[in-house]
């Protein structure tokens, strides 16, 4: 039964879910962190753009199981290919939505940011970022959920994460709570997709400005 | 209640305008602007055979309102964008007041000089207290400071602050975003101000309550101005100086409004100006700068009798009746002052009123719409000064014709060194 075997492994289930929740918000946070550098190395460039946009079009076509697969060889098992991958396919999401926003920044309202004496970086910080935030957020969201199931196939590698459950079981298939840990699997990580995204809906709430939010 | 408190509570805004009007009136006098001067200065675009401005030397004269116009592509954008290097000149110097400013660092420039583009460009995800708040913020001010000076330029750009303080601009309409705008370049109070089409994007009335607005404000204030736009008569109205370029920053005239309306240096400027030269010339005069005619007077509650005998003795057609503070209630026609026994005290509403601050042309067209064929010009507390008639303003206009005839005095320089120039107004 599903029920006894939550109960049983509670802790390891637990364990393995917060993990997995950790590992995805670190790189998500380091991804949004590439992305923006990215975005803002090249949204002003029209055929830097164009690549971004391409790049993040065709990553987005890599299978996560082939990318982890082949990560192996160079970065070995563990944390590392785990977090690589997660990271790669966070960044992409972001980066496509963060051009597209920073490019959607009303030039008049930059130009007279720079009018007004403010620094490039200080343009960027407090004048485009804010205002590109809500789509970036929206990118962010994207990933968040893509990349929960990203991280559940690291465990291939080894990986931390509820994945383990997944491959456990998929091996054992026709063997005794083979089922069971599979659908543990699966189903942590559909809830804890909900539980993030949640987060971040609350994010946007609490640092999109309540001069440009769509709804009030 | 008597009849002259009932009147008093009626006009009791009007003489708290007053008082306003007396508190600003106080402050005039000082300069607080900078002379600005562009220096042969030249602007290549890299790929573009000519110049989009050709060692051009623009003097501004400090505390003057100065227009650039010109048809589109003529460089006066350029030109304005290069006093704060925005667009920074590929020869020559700037330089802003005594100093030079063409080498210093150009966002400090920037902070010092006041900015103000087409449709305000406020930032939308900040609130108004925060957007005025930008420059003094940068420089370093303490957060009391900056609160006092958004609340002193909100009631300056006539919003209330307790109201406006918080919205965003979003909630703002254009003429009140566009205000949000001025307030927010003279923030830190810097003595130069830069304006790019200000007035474009906002409806004709709004437009005309924005630059009456910033008149007054100038009035106050005495800023170095320098606004592009490409709509002579808003040239003619606000400009000390106006500057007329064509294409490749070349100037055509540097001249008084009145000089240019009445002494166009060439065809190139006569299209410009358009058709109706000399109406445009009305909005350059103001009622308190004309002579008035006087007018027979009486007092309310005075008989209407001796009002009438004294009216007829003068030859008039019309009477004014004032209140004890001699601020005008009523203009009976002598057939209506017939039928009156004692003089009333009841304001008429109707009555044909003008400011001494008002254009020909807005007396003028007060005046076509009274009855009476002429107008009432009232002081600063409402008081009687005088009549304004259509032979006044007639009179007006030949004497300023005259006074246009002869060259400007000090004018500013502005002249092409690079080009096989153009030159206009005097060389200092």
């Amino acid at each position: 039964m599903l029920w006894s075997f939550v109960i049983d492994r509670f802790p390891q289930i637990a364990f393995s879910a917060w993990q997995h929740l950790w590992l995805v918000v670190q790189c998500l946070v380091l991804a949004l962190a590439i992305a923006l550098v990215i975005a803002f190395a090249v949204y002003r460039v029209p055929w830097l753009r164009a690549l971004a946009n391409g790049v993040s079009a065709v990553g987005l076509t890599i299978p996560s199981f082939a990318l982890i697969g082949l990560l192996i060889a160079p970065l070995g098992f563990g944390v590392a290919p785990s977090v690589t991958v997660v990271v790669f396919f966070a960044a992409l999401p972001v980066l496509r939505n963060a051009v597209v926003g920073l490019g959607e920044v009303d030039q008049d309202v930059v130009e007279s940011a720079r009018g007004m004496g403010m620094s490039r970086l200080r343009i960027m910080l407090t004048v485009e970022l804010p205002l590109a935030w809500p789509v970036i957020l929206t990118g962010l969201r994207v990933s968040a959920q893509m990349v929960m199931g990203v991280a559940a196939v690291a465990a291939y590698a080894l990986g931390p994460g509820l994945g383990s459950f997944i491959f456990s079981g998929l091996s054992r298939l026709g063997g005794a709570n083979a089922l069971e840990s599979v659908a543990v699997g699966v189903i942590g990580v559909i809830v804890l997709a909900l539980i993030l995204d949640l987060f971040l809906v609350g994010l946007g709430r609490l640092t999109i400005s309540r001069g440009i939010r769509v709804t009030n | 209640m008597s009849p002259t408190n009932a009147q008093s509570t009626g006009t009791q805004a009007a003489r708290t305008q007053a008082a306003r009007t007396q508190a600003a009136h106080a402050q005039i006098g000082e300069v607080s602007g900078r002379r600005i001067l562009l220096d042969q200065v030249t602007k290549r675009y890299p790929g573009q055979e000519i110049p989009a401005v050709d060692g051009l030397t623009l003097e501004i004269p400090a505390g003057k309102i100065v227009m650039l116009v010109g048809p589109s592509g003529c460089g006066k954008t350029t030109t304005l964008k290069m006093i704060n290097r925005l667009i920074e000149p590929t020869e020559g110097r700037i330089i802003l007041g005594d100093e030079d400013v063409t080498a210093i660092n150009g966002d400090e420039l920037r902070r010092r000089i006041g900015y103000v583009v087409q449709g305000a460009a406020l930032f939308p995800h900040l609130t108004v207290a925060q957007n005025i708040a930008t420059v003094p913020k940068m420089l370093g001010w303490s957060k009391e400071r900056i609160a006092a000076r958004v609340d002193e330029l909100l009631e300056l750009v006539s919003l209330d602050p307790a109201v406006y303080r918080g919205r965003f601009p979003r909630e703002l309409s254009g003429g009140q975003q566009q205000r949000i705008g001025v307030a927010r370049a003279l923030a830190a109070d810097p003595p130069v101000l830069i304006m790019d089409e200000p007035f474009g994007a906002v409806d004709p009335i709004t437009r005309q309550r924005l630059q009456e607005e910033l008149l007054h404000i100038q009035e106050e204030l005495q800023k170095t101005i320098v606004i592009v736009t490409h709509d002579f008569d808003e040239a003619v109205k606000l400009g000390d100086w106006i500057v007329i370029f064509r294409e490749g920053g070349r100037i055509v005239q540097y001249d008084t409004p009145e000089r240019i309306l009445a002494d166009p240096a060439d065809e190139f400027v006569e299209n410009f100006i358009g058709s109706g030269a000399g109406l445009k010339q009305l909005t350059l005069t103001r009622v308190r700068d004309v002579e008035l005619v006087d007018a027979v007077i009486g007092t309310a509650g005075q008989p209407a009798s001796a009002l009438l005998q004294r009216t007829r003795e003068a030859g008039h057609n019309h009477a004014v009746i004032l209140d004890e503070r001699r601020r005008p209630l009523r203009w009976p026609s002598l057939r209506k002052l017939a039928r009156m026994e004692t003089l009333p005290a009841e304001l008429d509403p109707g009555m044909p009123l003008v400011a001494p601050t008002a254009s020909l042309q807005d007396a003028l067209d007060t005046m076509l719409v009274s009855s009476a064929g002429a107008a009432i010009v009232t002081g600063r507390r409402g008081e009687f000064a005088g009549i304004i008639t259509v032979e006044v303003i007639m009179d007006a206009i030949t004497r300023a014709r005259d006074a246009a005839a002869e060259e400007a005095q000090g004018a500013p320089i502005g002249l092409n060194t690079a080009a096989i120039g153009v030159v206009a107004g005097e060389p200092a």
